[in-house]
């Protein structure tokens, strides 16, 4: 089977800025990979790049069977990305936010209100305008579009910002779920603890490229994460 | 791409009236401009009633600069242009969503401010068809060009600045042709205004060609 990430020599670009200088990376189905690497390694450009959102512009790029090099849209709908910003419309509510998310995804609406009952963002937070939600209910937001679009392949750039001790746990539960129905992870952090906790195996980002595997771990069920 | 363009269009208008920017900005802005012209030519009541037409689509143009630099800002918060690109929306249905609400709201303050023309320049209606078509070509054209040109300008930090300069020239003629029209709808001149109307009609069938096909190469580049 092929590999859901498949990286050979990439090079990307932010501009006219090259971000990725040859990145080699295979990602199988199934897998937590942890990104990891110094600020300004690489890190967040390969999620982007793997999102369809950086431009590759040689060498090799396939994600979930589509050439990203030829066509970085092909993958963007089966694909999530949450980082550091959140992706949310401010002055909508958190239920019409994510119904929002679901619609453009050609999915039901109807998967907001579990998602977001999930994410415990219940009662009046369901209505309240996202700008007046904390940060941490923001992100919490966000992960409840991540969750009701249930992508293929999920991109996490420090998931466990902004987030406190009981929802970090929730969102290691909601990866372990999503890994335990087919999905694959591939995520950066510099929470070491819970990251190694959650991955497989970790490979190292610097400059743009991707070394060889780092460190690997034994591989977890999903049923022992969090 | 009609079923992405409602989705965007509905998304865009729910903000607006949530936020009410459009209802407690803009439209005391439009009205704002329009009172200022009366104090200008104050002393010339023929003046004023002449130029009403040109005065109203002047407004009409700076309310559109404003619409159209909202409707970009709302996606440059928090990352949410990411959020629409990762969507996989079809381009060209972001971009008639965009125009859309946009020509709705100009619409909404076009009636506004036609009220607002008759209370203060004081105008007699000739030709009603004329006026309608012509006020709504016009605002499809100027909502499709603001949204084409207001992409181009997104992702660069001088994008406030750098909006009026790409879009003010380039709706030259629906500023020229809508006023025209609207002389002729409204008895103040004797050309024909349903040529100016074939003009404005052009250019927003244009515009909206050109926006539904290059949308998505300009949002990958903005």
């Amino acid at each position: 089977m092929d590999p859901v990430i498949h990286l050979r020599s990439a090079v990307a670009l932010a501009g006219r800025f090259p971000v990725l200088a040859g990145a080699d990376l295979d990602v199988e189905r199934g897998e937590i990979v942890l990104l990891q690497g110094a600020n300004g390694a690489g890190k967040t450009s390969v999620l982007r790049a793997c999102a369809g959102l950086l431009r590759v512009v040689s060498g090799e790029a396939r994600v979930l069977g589509a050439d990203l090099v030829a066509d970085p849209r092909a993958v963007r709908r089966r694909v999530g990305l949450f980082g550091h910003a959140t992706a949310l419309y401010e002055d909508l509510s958190a239920a019409q936010n994510v119904r929002f998310a679901l619609r453009a995804a050609r999915r039901p609406a109807d998967g907001a209100a579990p998602a977001l009952e999930r994410m415990g963002i219940t009662g009046r937070l369901v209505a309240a305008p996202v700008a007046s939600l904390s940060a941490g209910q923001r992100r919490r937001v966000a992960l409840a579009s991540l969750v009701a679009r249930d992508p293929e392949l999920w991109l996490l750039d420090e998931p466990h910002a902004g987030l406190d001790a009981e929802h970090r746990d929730l969102l290691d539960s909601v990866v372990g779920d999503a890994v335990g129905r087919g999905a694959t992870v591939l995520m950066a952090s510099h929470e070491h603890d819970r990251a190694h906790a959650l991955a497989g195996r970790a490979v190292t980002v610097a400059g743009g490229m991707i070394g060889r595997d780092a460190a690997s771990f034994d591989r977890r069920s999903p049923a022992h994460v969090a | 791409m009609w079923r992405d363009a409602l989705l965007v269009g509905g998304k865009d208008l729910r903000v607006e009236l949530r936020s009410r920017v459009t209802t407690n900005q803009v439209a005391p802005y439009s009205i704002l401009v329009l009172v200022l012209f009366g104090f200008a030519f104050d002393q010339d009541r023929a003046l004023l009633t002449r130029a009403g037409p040109g005065l109203f689509w002047v407004a009409v143009l700076l309310c559109c600069l404003l619409a159209v630099q909202r409707s970009f800002a709302i996606e440059a918060a928090d990352g949410a242009r990411d959020g629409l690109r990762l969507s996989g929306l079809d381009p060209a249905g972001v971009f008639v969503g965009k125009a859309a609400a946009v020509a709705a709201q100009l619409a909404a303050l076009e009636v506004l401010l036609g009220v607002g023309v008759v209370v203060l320049f004081g105008t007699n209606l000739r030709d009603p068809a004329l006026l309608v078509l012509s006020a709504l070509a016009a605002t499809v054209g100027l909502a499709a060009a603001g949204t084409l040109y207001g992409i181009v300008a997104a992702g660069l930090r001088v994008r406030e600045t750098l909006l009026p300069l790409l879009v003010l020239p380039v709706v030259a003629p629906v500023l020229l042709g809508a006023t025209q029209a609207w002389m002729a709808a409204l008895g103040l001149s004797s050309t024909d205004g349903w040529r100016w109307f074939v003009l404005l009609a052009s250019f927003a069938a244009m515009y909206v060609t050109v926006g539904v096909l290059s949308f998505g190469t300009l949002v990958e580049e903005a």
